[in-house]
């Protein structure tokens, strides 16, 4: 079993009782710091870029063409795996899936952590999963596992995930990878 | 919901799971030969599932869940038991209700989608077993008929409390003994099909999942006549192999011998549901 996260054996693993809330519009949230945004999409990148096993997983409302938006940030989000050399693990469903999943190659989020252990990952961007369920994967994420886990959301952020983005539409996301680039480069990765 | 939500984008195809893409490729989602004949060959909208080996009541479901005319336009309600662990391996909308309130679950659902999207037709339909139907959702379930809420009732009738140990329902045969219900049942079989008839149902019909052929003609029959008239009621024989003793083969010959006995045919059809599906064969929809 990897390093317990932050909430480690806390009854309440749940930011919330840390003081952490979302961010206001137009900033991000970095650990327990509101910070602009494009601070927070340098780090992001930088601890994407940085550690081991880096993973996006993307969430149903990214990975089925279901709209014009859905479609266009598929292919942001393909070019922000290259550009982090980040793998992607689908979270297609969030039924709990019998007899057991395949932590190889899906992530579900009544059990997100078998997915982070199985595949020690060490950061990893949840985008295009819808909130409500964003949030219990988050919190087991947080509790379970050493992950540095990033919210990248079209509404209004998740206080569980280490850093979160609020807001981020396709042209957000291209904004991030632009910035990932630099960030890359000054890395040399 | 729409079938275009199971599109995968192409920049994904590569790492979605092989069960995944075949839902968008392989599986019957629309059409007028959509039936029980692409269980052999097309992908099911049911994936694998946890129940036990041979369950007639697995089989049975396999066979509703092809039968359904417009699956991406279904909505299904479900209430606890035994098929609770397949419901979570539809690739359809499904509601789990509370114990017994599903037919309630359903109207509501039901009247909100006919508001919601009146240029559509949805389809309500309800699952649950014998407990939820006759049982503890009695209430709901009749009052869903007297108000003639155009929703499909389907029972999956195994005759007893399977799934928490055996004990007697309001199904089980007079003297039936389970493993807490050791004295035998003292009542009658609550005859469920003809309190419906009795309730107002457009249809009624009693019979055993033996014949996936028949099974499959009532289903698509039940639910053509619920979207223009009112309830109808599906009344399906499905064993508990595990409860009455029974080897994982031995399903099909148990609800073969009730064919001729408890679970002889029996079928009420209004006669505006009768006129109703005479046009519907007609115009080729049956």
């Amino acid at each position: 079993m990897a390093n317990l996260g932050p909430a480690d054996y806390s009854p309440y693993p749940v930011a919330t009782y840390d003081g952490i809330l979302t961010p206001p519009e137009g900033k991000a949230l970095l650990l327990t710091d509101i910070v602009d945004e494009e601070v927070a999409m340098r780090e992001i990148a930088r601890v994407m870029l940085t550690s081991e096993n880096a993973t996006i997983f993307p969430g149903p409302q990214v990975l089925y063409a279901w709209n014009e938006e859905a479609k266009e940030k598929a292919t942001l989000i393909k070019e922000m795996a290259e550009v982090l050399n980040a793998k992607m693990i689908p979270m297609y469903d969030y039924r709990p899936k019998y007899p057991k999943i395949d932590a190889a190659i899906e992530i579900n989020p009544n059990h997100p952590n078998l997915t982070i252990w199985y595949n020690n990952i060490k950061a990893c961007i949840f985008i295009g999963v819808h909130c409500h369920y964003a949030n219990v994967a988050l919190k087991i994420v947080r509790a379970e596992t050493d992950c540095y886990t990033v919210g990248m959301c079209s509404l209004s952020g998740h206080e569980d995930a280490m850093a979160t983005i609020r807001d981020q539409h396709a042209s957000d996301v291209a904004r991030f990878i632009k910035i990932a680039r630099e960030v890359k480069q000054e890395l040399g990765k | 919901m729409s079938v275009d939500i199971y599109k995968i984008n192409p920049e994904f195809r590569d790492i979605m799971p092989k069960e995944i893409l075949d839902l968008e490729d392989n599986a019957t989602w629309e059409g007028e030969k959509r039936g029980i004949n692409d269980l052999t060959d097309k992908k099911e909208i049911l994936e694998e599932h946890s129940l036990c080996a041979g369950c007639p009541e697995a089989a049975a479901l396999r066979y509703i869940l092809a039968s359904l005319p417009t699956p991406s336009e279904t909505v299904i309600v479900n209430s606890t038991g035994c098929t609770s662990l397949m419901f979570p391996h539809i690739a359809l909308h499904t509601v789990h209700s509370l114990f017994g309130n599903q037919n309630a679950v359903a109207s509501g659902i039901k009247r909100v989608l006919d508001w919601r999207f009146p240029d559509k037709t949805k389809d309500v339909v309800v699952l649950a077993g014998d407990g939820a139907t006759i049982d503890i959702g009695l209430d709901y379930t009749l009052q869903s008929f007297f108000r003639q809420e155009k929703i499909t009732t389907i029972c999956f009738d195994n005759e007893v409390y399977a799934n928490t140990g055996g004990q007697e329902s309001g199904s089980t045969p007079k003297g039936q003994v389970f493993k807490m219900a050791p004295k035998g049942k003292v009542f009658d079989k609550v005859p469920m099909w003809e309190l419906a008839v009795t309730s107002g149902v457009q249809y009624s019909v009693k019979l055993t999942a033996s014949a996936p052929k028949s099974v499959a003609k009532v289903v698509r029959e039940a639910i053509l006549i619920a979207r223009e008239l009112g309830p109808t009621y599906i009344h399906l024989y499905t064993p508990c192999i595990l409860e009455i003793g029974l080897d994982a083969n031995e399903g099909l010959w148990e609800m073969k011998e009730q064919d001729k006995d408890r679970f002889v045919s029996f079928k009420y059809v209004s006669p505006e549901a009768e006129e109703y599906l005479k046009n519907c064969k007609k115009e080729g929809i049956l």
